[in-house]
């Protein structure tokens, strides 16, 4: 090992633990540093990781220099070491980028957003955690730190959007998100299970390198039907993606996670939770460019959450909740790609709508705080020229989403598009059309959104327009500097992410999968990409739905209403979210509850409490009273115990 | 017929303690009351160069000298080692309580150094006649720091208790040991394990001999049915007395049955063995069982002895490198667990007053939050709750034990020690969920305070070298052989 490897280690190394180290400064001596104190740690943790990220790593790892190796053996238990450690490859640096930057802008922006909390050095803490655990998922090499960085993520998840733990709501919605994610993260263990059965090991490299022997191999779950034994731990695994990514059954949890300030929302929507299950999905392309079978139910699950999600966005009045259903809709679109076996494009989306998102959602958290913590859009209108800084740059921010060229989203949903259209996989064709339709749907919510919020009439009263004004500085600095990749990242990383083999080896893709080489034959520049974009059908459906939301909402604002009472049941539906809610509240939650007050009755009040614990209690305590009046005090009952006891050994002994 | 001076260098350590001791005894009677804090940290600084003499002359070969009398090998260092390191910390925390009761009297550290010669002369026996010499030294030592409180009606009659049984009981090691030296016509330990090898096991003698020899061993440490007097000393000694008795003995009880059983016996392993489990298993159960109905802390810690007792011999009766490993681990765990314990009290009482009801414990959580969490975590390491060094102990004997294939009695011990979870939890409940009733706020000297605090911090601080640590007992084991 040469000198400069020792040195990258420790750099690597250095990235988490900054973090880490500003996470437990902050939460552990919160009380003594002080407010400033609190935010200056973590910050400067943040950043340090950030600098290292963007202008140490990712500049090695573009130079072809790729780590996987062991950090520290904390461990060795039957034979598996359980070790720390990383894979640092073009894959991995382009996530800690992304991560490390979003949160860092997040930081900086929560000196703003939460500066009168009371809460301020915890939350510091938990969000410095929150990139910690993300960075140790991002980073890890084998599946077990993957577990650890997956289940910290849950529980960094729980603790913030319960951070107001006073208000009921947010006491519920932190408790529906950690429910839903174990329902994921019972699938994702099963599934890490499953590969230590199957190879024998928890390490990528060695099961990446003897899964396709495996691939053939099948298992009987339930006597007769044999299971493909890869295709099995795909979904499985898979099923851990969607609790952690919201795919549509599990994603109830996200729209209700804006319960937590909404620095966490921007955190959670753009860098950090939900990007675990894509990233993870596009980690394992070695497994699951083996089943075709599990990528088909990527594609369609995906198609179907972004189609279905982005319908709800058009009913929400919560300005958040707009940009929550919205996410999930993005994240319907990233977990298509990865079905598509477009792998990189999915990251490439996941790169811009990191930027985008955090953006929509720093500007829409800037427009709370103008209003003193009113969310409702209803009670909104007309703030342009009272927040110039956040109209602007929200309008960087819903041309980004909505896909509108040369804005980033407009080149990562495009090349989705054109993926699912290449894809042969079964189910693509429903969801070419799923995709194709929900850039419609999201052109219109995203205007709706910035229409009702800056255009048109004051809907606030008079005392509260009156003193309406611009955010702090340090809420409109991370505006603006995450506006500039919304708008640049797209055009700027196209070339070399896409088509100049960025990902390398770190992304498998089977020729008969690569969507990628086939569009790339095509493709002949940005330029070009762009003049084609202008003629093709998502543009023309973008500027549709841009199209209808000034209609409806600018040019004839009536008109909502008078819809609303005609379709009476669509909008229901929609606004119920397809009453997915109240199916898991009854089924699920009251089936659960039922059954464990079944349990908890009979099993542990009478059986384990009653006759198990409080009757060997009981024995034993009897016993001891007996027992112990053998210790008379008297010397010649002990020396007598002490001849009984060795007679009894002797005549064992000899009589044996 | 010449005399050959002996090789004195590898006991030099012993010299040297047993020099310092008499020096010290000497010295003593001219320091004025106020200058006695003199002997208390000559007897420190004695400990403190034995180890230092001790490092010195170690080698890595044992070395054999006084006629193949003693052996220096790396298991007596150990052990030697460990006692000076744990008999520090003893008198450290004795010294406030015996200066407020007026016991503060040069004696006290004189009879522990004796005791200290005693246990070391164990670890380093090649044969039966200084094994003898090591324990009684140390048992004698013993009784009399036990009446040291010459006032107290409770320790004299706890000294004159134990004095009796452990008359008895050396008596019978001796007879034990006179019909071994019958059959196999030796006493080095060495010799007589050879002339056993070439015997048939089932010799009536020999097994007549093993009896009597195991019952010996097992009063000393305190075994099932052997163990009656350990209550009642626990109870009546001074509590720095019992604190001393609870610690460095029990590393004496470890090289009493390494150096006969395993060296000496051996080839009767499957005799003693059986013998063992039926010790260690009637142990583990009275000594967890009657714990219960204690309220008395010093008398529960007794009954908690008796059970590590039989948690300590599991790993001996496993038989195999591997098992008594694991039990030399136990007894260093066990050692500090119980200094630490009986450290608390010490630091719990003042003049006048002793904390050793279990009541006494109520509310600690409020008057001290330091001293409550110290405790806890002595007593869930009693308990052998993970990740403490104590949970260590027990995965590993019991470990031993399933690879000894006796796994029903890795079960039984298991059930036993969840038994014995309770009554160290109940501390736990009493200081954390009870009010307390008195508000008298706890003093004692810094260094006694540190040393605690650093005595039960150890308990989970040693974690990541659990395994370097077991390497290290298993070094010295490798020795014996």
């Amino acid at each position: 090992m040469t000198g400069s490897d020792i040195d990258f280690r420790l750099i690597y190394l250095a990235i988490p633990l900054s973090c880490l180290a500003g996470a437990i400064l902050a939460g552990l001596l919160g009380w003594k540093i002080g407010r400033v104190g609190a935010h200056s740690v973590t910050i400067l943790g943040v950043a340090i990781a950030f600098a290292l990220s963007a202008f140490v790593v990712l500049p090695d790892v573009l130079a072809g220099n790729v780590f996987n190796g062991p950090v520290y053996t904390w461990g060795v238990s039957g034979g598996i070491p359980l070790e720390v450690g990383f894979q640092i490859d073009p894959l991995s640096a382009l996530m800690m980028t992304v991560v490390t930057f979003v949160s860092l802008m997040v930081h900086v922006y929560t000196i703003g957003y939460m500066h009168d909390d009371p809460g301020y050095q915890r939350f510091f803490s938990y969000i410095a955690l929150f990139t910690f655990s993300m960075l140790m998922l991002v980073m890890s090499n084998n599946f077990l730190q993957l577990f650890f960085g997956w289940e910290a993520v849950g529980l960094m998840s729980y603790l913030l959007i319960g951070f107001w733990f006073t208000r009921p709501t947010a006491t519920f919605a932190q408790l529906k998100a950690f429910l839903v994610n174990r329902v994921g993260d019972f699938g994702f263990l099963l599934g890490i299970a499953a590969i230590y059965m199957t190879f024998g090991t928890l390490d990528y490299g060695a099961v990446f390198a003897i899964a396709p022997q495996a691939a053939a191999k099948t298992i009987q779950v339930f006597p007769g039907a044999d299971w493909n034994l890869l295709t099995l731990i795909c979904i499985l695994l898979f099923v851990g993606a969607m609790g952690k990514s919201a795919q549509v059954p599990l994603h109830v949890w996200l729209p209700d996670s804006m319960e937590g300030p909404t620095p966490i929302s921007a955190l959670i929507h753009a860098a950090t939770m939900v990007t675990a299950g894509i990233f993870m999905v596009a980690r394992m392309s070695p497994l699951y460019e083996l089943s075709e079978t599990a990528l088909s139910v990527v594609l369609v699950i995906g198609a179907l959450t972004a189609f279905l999600m982005a319908l709800v966005g058009i009913v929400q009045n919560d300005i958040k909740r707009v940009v929550a259903y919205s996410t999930l809709s993005q994240l319907g679109y990233m977990t298509v790609a990865l079905g598509a076996s477009a792998y990189s494009v999915g990251i490439f989306h996941l790169m811009t709508h990191a930027f985008f998102k955090a953006l929509m959602f720093l500007a829409a958290g800037s427009v709370i705080i103008a209003l003193h913590h009113e969310q409702d859009m209803q009670k909104m209108g007309g703030l342009r020229r009272r927040m110039p800084v956040t109209f602007l740059t929200a309008w960087v921010g819903s041309l980004a989403l909505a896909g509108i060229p040369p804005f980033a989203g407009f080149f990562s949903k495009d090349m989705i598009i054109e993926a699912v259209r290449e894809s042969h996989l079964p189910g693509s064709g429903l969801a070419y059309v799923a995709v194709l339709s929900t850039v419609f749907v999201t052109a219109f919510y995203t205007f709706r959104l910035l229409f009702l919020t800056f255009y048109g009439k004051p809907r606030m009263d008079e005392h509260t327009y009156k003193h309406v004004k611009e955010s702090p500085w340090v809420v409109t600095v991370p505006l603006v500097l995450l506006a500039v990749p919304s708008f640049a990242a797209g055009f700027m990383t196209i070339d070399p992410l896409i088509f100049g083999g960025y990902f390398a080896d770190s992304i498998k893709v089977l020729p008969a999968h690569d969507v990628i080489r086939e569009i790339g034959e095509h493709y002949q520049g940005v330029a070009p990409f762009i003049a084609h974009g202008l003629q093709s059908a998502p543009f023309l459906l973008a500027v549709a739905g841009f199209g209808l939301a000034w209609f409806m909402y600018i040019r004839y604002p009536f008109l909502p209403g008078q819809i609303r009472e005609k379709a009476g049941a669509i909008y229901t539906l929609l606004l119920r979210k397809y009453f997915v809610d109240e199916f898991n509240q009854f089924v699920f939650a009251g089936g659960a509850r039922a059954l464990g007050g079944l349990l908890w009755k009979i099993g542990d009040v009478k059986l384990i409490d009653g006759l198990a614990v409080n009757g060997t209690a009981r024995v034993i305590g009897w016993m001891s009273a007996i027992v112990r009046r053998v210790q008379s005090g008297y010397v010649y009952h002990y020396a007598f115990a002490m001849i009984l006891g060795l007679f009894l050994l002797i005549t064992f002994f000899l009589h044996r | 017929m010449s005399f050959v001076t002996p090789n004195m260098m590898p006991a030099a350590p012993e010299i040297f303690v047993f020099s310092m001791a008499c020096a010290i005894l000497v010295l003593d009677l001219f320091l004025s009351e106020r200058l006695r804090a003199v002997s208390f940290w000559l007897t420190q600084a004695t400990l403190a160069g034995a180890a230092l003499l001790t490092l010195k002359v170690m080698t890595a070969a044992p070395v054999i000298t006084f006629n193949g009398m003693f052996v220096a090998d790396r298991l007596a260092d150990f052990l030697k080692l460990g006692t000076y390191g744990i008999t520090f910390f003893v008198f450290a925390y004795s010294r406030d309580y015996l200066r407020d009761r007026g016991m503060f009297r040069g004696e006290y550290f004189v009879l522990g150094l004796f005791g200290v010669v005693g246990t070391m002369i164990m670890a380093s026996a090649s044969h039966f006649l200084t094994l003898y010499l090591g324990l009684e030294l140390l048992s004698l030592s013993l009784y009399a720091m036990i009446a040291f409180q010459r006032d107290s009606s409770v320790a004299t009659e706890a000294a004159m208790k134990y004095f009796v049984l452990g008359a008895i009981a050396s008596g019978m090691l001796l007879y034990g040991m006179s019909m071994l030296y019958g059959v196999t016509g030796s006493l080095e330990i060495s010799m007589v394990s050879a002339a056993i090898g070439r015997m048939s096991p089932d010799n009536v003698i020999l097994i007549f001999g093993l009896v009597f020899v195991i019952s010996g061993l097992a009063f000393k440490i305190g075994a099932v049915p052997f163990h009656m007097w350990v209550p009642d000393v626990y109870h009546g000694a001074p509590t720095a007395v019992a604190l001393f008795i609870g610690t460095a003995p029990k590393l004496a009880g470890f090289a009493l049955f390494l150096r006969l059983l395993v060296g000496g016996l051996e080839p009767l392993a499957g005799s003693w063995q059986t013998m063992l489990v039926i010790i260690a298993l009637l142990s583990m159960a009275i000594g967890n069982i009657v714990a219960i109905a204690q309220d008395n802390i010093k008398r529960m810690l007794a009954y908690s002895s008796i059970s590590h007792m039989g948690f300590f011999l599991l790993g001996i009766l496993s038989a195999g490198a591997n098992g008594y490993g694991s039990s030399l681990f136990y007894i260093l765990v066990y050692a500090i667990m119980s200094a630490g314990s009986f450290g608390m009290i010490i630091l719990l009482s003042r003049a006048g007053f002793e904390a050793e009801r279990l009541e006494d414990f109520r509310g600690l959580n409020q008057r001290s939050p330091w001293h409550a969490f110290l405790m806890m975590l002595l007593m869930l390491s009693m308990a052998g709750v993970p990740p403490t060094a104590g949970f260590y102990a027990k995965l590993l004997v019991i470990q031993s034990v399933i690879q000894a294939d006796m796994i029903w009695l890795a079960i039984a011990s298991v059930l036993l020690a969840v038994i014995g979870a309770y009554y160290y939890l109940r501390v736990i409940k009493l200081m954390y969920f009870d009010d307390a009733t008195e508000q008298v706020p706890i003093r004692a000297g810094w260094d006694a305070q540190v040393l605690l605090g650093f005595n039960a911090l150890l308990l989970i601080g040693v974690l990541p070298w659990v395994g370097t640590i077991m390497e290290l007992c298993r070094q010295a084991i490798r020795s014996l052989s």
